[in-house]
């Protein structure tokens, strides 16, 4: 964990806007979904991405997929910007980053066989013959915990767990440098979401990927990750490593979202800062700084100014009270 | 008398000759203003046991009890329309998904009225006033204009609120709500525990809340019931069970959590899945997945044992220092 290995993707102020329309004879409208997001994700590291839904964490996991093409900012992998990049370049380089999904069962076809399933990324990336593509396959299967069996069976005929285990396994089917995890364990039991975790975190030590795990469970990013970024309304609002964050919040939204979490332990249960109202609309995003409408520091300069995000105590925050919010 | 008496509650699907037992034999007692959490992984019967209470099982379900009484009257035996008068008045329920739990062609206003035209004896003025009051009650900002609205503008959380504002319309005195929170973003889930919580103890209301969140039972419960296959495996007030549980199944649970292993690399985890219709095993329900499982466990079947409060199925109940104790 401390040392730390080349950095696979860098993003400066990575921004994506959305054009809606908001009806006939009216002018389109602007939802700046994302906005000023920049990170260096290393290999064998992992970036956690938190915030409520709506914040743009989803957003940023196409973009950072090359699924969708950033509106403005840069995005490197290995070195090579793609931001700006033709769609062959950026097809080409999909593959070393891959992406699971939160519901396991929807991102799985139910009319094809997990051997079929498993050997598509080969089919379409690799010259591979149907030998070798069988045998790879087999290979992850034994990697992620699934049984020589499962080969010639359909999605629906596995737990939870054991889908979201084949989603896995597609994903690194092209032994990709990093993986986006968008919300991979929320649709699972307790029980379950602890082996899927373990699962992830001995393939990232076997296999050396880098993880952007996007979660809004903090209990769970606290145990995966290395880093965090907290996000709010489509930008980031505290990023930092992850003790510094949790032993030290110094954004009120972060503090927020802490003491929202609910803990076993009554002796860990913060003092309720009860968070009022919720995520504003995106198209109609309040003046200065973003969160000032539900934030118990709020002042008249939070109303007018957006803080920048700045560098405080070891992490990067975007509040003009940092200094202030202490425990 | 306790509100609510479940005595060997069981509710079976499929053929006679192969039935598969959803709840099996469960004892439940609900005294007034009290806040009972059922835990359990998915497949172990919460759901189909509330709904069973509430008299949702259509055909070709079969539920059969020792007793059902609620407020000393048989809710087996009660006529069809004596049971509806009961139900939305008296027991209320909340699901887990808002969305899907309110009708998309009519307004919150018409939805919430038509709870009380059925239920109480007010004319249009007086439904009016008490709607308005309600979604005041449950912390909607703006009530009457909410009114005119339909459920896909609202958020998440505020069709959540609309939902509790239905089910509280007619003080019930139960109020079973099923996963009421797990749709919800962190920050509205704390609001709303906080509001159910609020609710039950002004208007002292009974709470059975059904979650597969143990952070969320030990925040907010006095009691908990944690079911296995369909079984209540443990029982207690819940600042024992949780610091000390004697069921190795709630052991289990408990170490899954992540919040219990901060500081270490791996989570613990309970193997293998709650068993379905065709992998029942012999004897303990649990022993597959049980790590102190022995020759009895899987021969013969545990009883639920105790006194009073504390009851646990389990032949070799666990000691405070979590070790199986053979009698």
């Amino acid at each position: 964990m401390t040392e730390l290995g080349e950095a696979v993707m860098e993003a400066e102020d990575l921004a994506r806007y959305y054009s809606v329309s908001r009806g006939w004879l009216k002018d389109k409208a602007t939802v700046k979904a994302l906005d000023g997001v920049s990170f260096t994700l290393r290999s064998r590291s992992t970036l956690a991405v938190v915030g409520e839904s709506g914040c743009g964490k989803s957003t940023l996991a196409r973009q950072l997929t090359l699924i969708e093409k950033p509106s403005g900012g840069s995005l490197r992998l290995l070195g090579q910007d793609l931001s700006q990049a033709g769609d062959k370049e950026r097809r080409l380089a999909r593959r070393h980053v891959q992406i699971i999904f939160q519901n396991p069962y929807a991102s799985l076809n139910p009319r094809k066989k997990v051997g079929a399933l498993l050997q598509e990324p080969l089919k379409i990336n690799t010259q591979d013959n149907a030998r070798q593509r069988e045998e790879k396959v087999r290979m992850m299967m034994g990697r992620v915990g699934l049984r020589p069996e499962h080969y010639s069976r359909y999605p629906h005929m596995f737990s939870g767990g054991q889908q979201q285990r084949i989603a896995i396994a597609r994903a690194l089917m092209l032994h990709p440098q990093m993986v986006v995890a968008d919300e991979p364990v929320s649709a699972l039991d307790v029980s379950i979401q602890a082996q899927v975790l373990n699962l992830l975190m001995d393939l990232q030590e076997e296999l050396g990927m880098a993880y952007v795990f996007i979660s809004h469970d903090l209990s769970v990013v606290r145990h995966i990750a290395n880093e965090i970024m907290v996000m709010y309304l489509g930008r980031p609002v505290e990023h930092g490593s992850r003790d510094t964050i949790f032993n030290q919040p110094r954004h009120p939204y972060t503090r927020a979202l802490m003491a929202s979490m609910p803990r076993l332990n009554p002796e860990l249960r913060a003092q309720r800062l009860p968070l009022g109202g919720e995520l504003p609309s995106p198209l109609n995003p309040p003046t200065g700084c973003a969160f000032h409408t539900r934030c118990p520091l709020a002042t008249g300069e939070c109303a007018q100014t957006r803080p920048a995000l700045r560098t405080v105590a070891n992490r990067q925050v975007a509040c003009h009270y940092a200094e202030q919010v202490n425990d | 008398m306790a509100l609510l008496e479940v005595d060997r509650l069981s509710v079976q699907f499929g053929t006679r000759s192969a039935p598969f037992v959803a709840v099996d034999g469960v004892e439940l007692q609900v005294e007034s203003g009290e806040v009972i959490g059922i835990v359990g992984e998915s497949g172990s019967g919460k759901s189909v046991m509330s709904l069973a209470i509430m008299g949702l099982i259509e055909f070709p379900g079969r539920v059969t009890a020792e007793r059902l009484l609620f407020a000393e009257r048989d809710l087996l035996a009660l006529p069809r329309a004596a049971r509806r008068r009961l139900l939305g008045k008296d027991i209320a329920m909340i699901f887990q998904d808002p969305m899907t739990s309110l009708n998309p062609c009519y307004t919150v206003g018409f939805q919430l009225m038509e709870t009380l035209k059925v239920h109480q004896n007010l004319n249009r003025t007086e439904r009016r006033q008490r709607a308005l009051q309600l979604l005041e009650q449950v912390g909607i900002p703006d009530p009457a204009s909410r009114l005119r609205a339909f459920p896909h503008q609202l958020s998440g959380g505020m069709s959540q609120r609309v939902v509790i504002a239905m089910a509280i319309a007619c003080n019930p005195r139960l109020l079973i709500a099923d996963e009421p929170t797990t749709a919800l973003d962190v920050t509205i889930q704390a609001q709303i525990m906080d509001l159910l919580k609020d609710l039950q103890q002004r208007h002292g209301m009974a709470l059975l809340l059904i979650t597969h969140d143990l952070a969320v039972v030990a925040e907010s419960c006095a009691r908990v019931v944690v079911m296995y296959a369909g079984q209540i495996v443990e029982t207690g007030l819940v600042r024992d069970v949780f610091s000390a549980p004697r069921h190795p199944y709630t052991a289990a649970l408990l170490d899954a959590l992540p919040e219990r292993s901060v500081g270490k690399d791996r989570l613990a985890t309970i193997p293998g899945v709650v068993p379905g219709q065709y992998d029942r095993p012999l004897g303990c329900l649990l022993n597959p997945r049980c790590q102190f499982a022995d020759d009895r466990c899987r021969r013969e079947q545990p009883r639920l044992r105790g006194l009073g409060d504390r009851q646990v199925r389990c032949h070799t109940p666990l000691d405070t220092d979590g070790r199986p104790t053979h009698d």
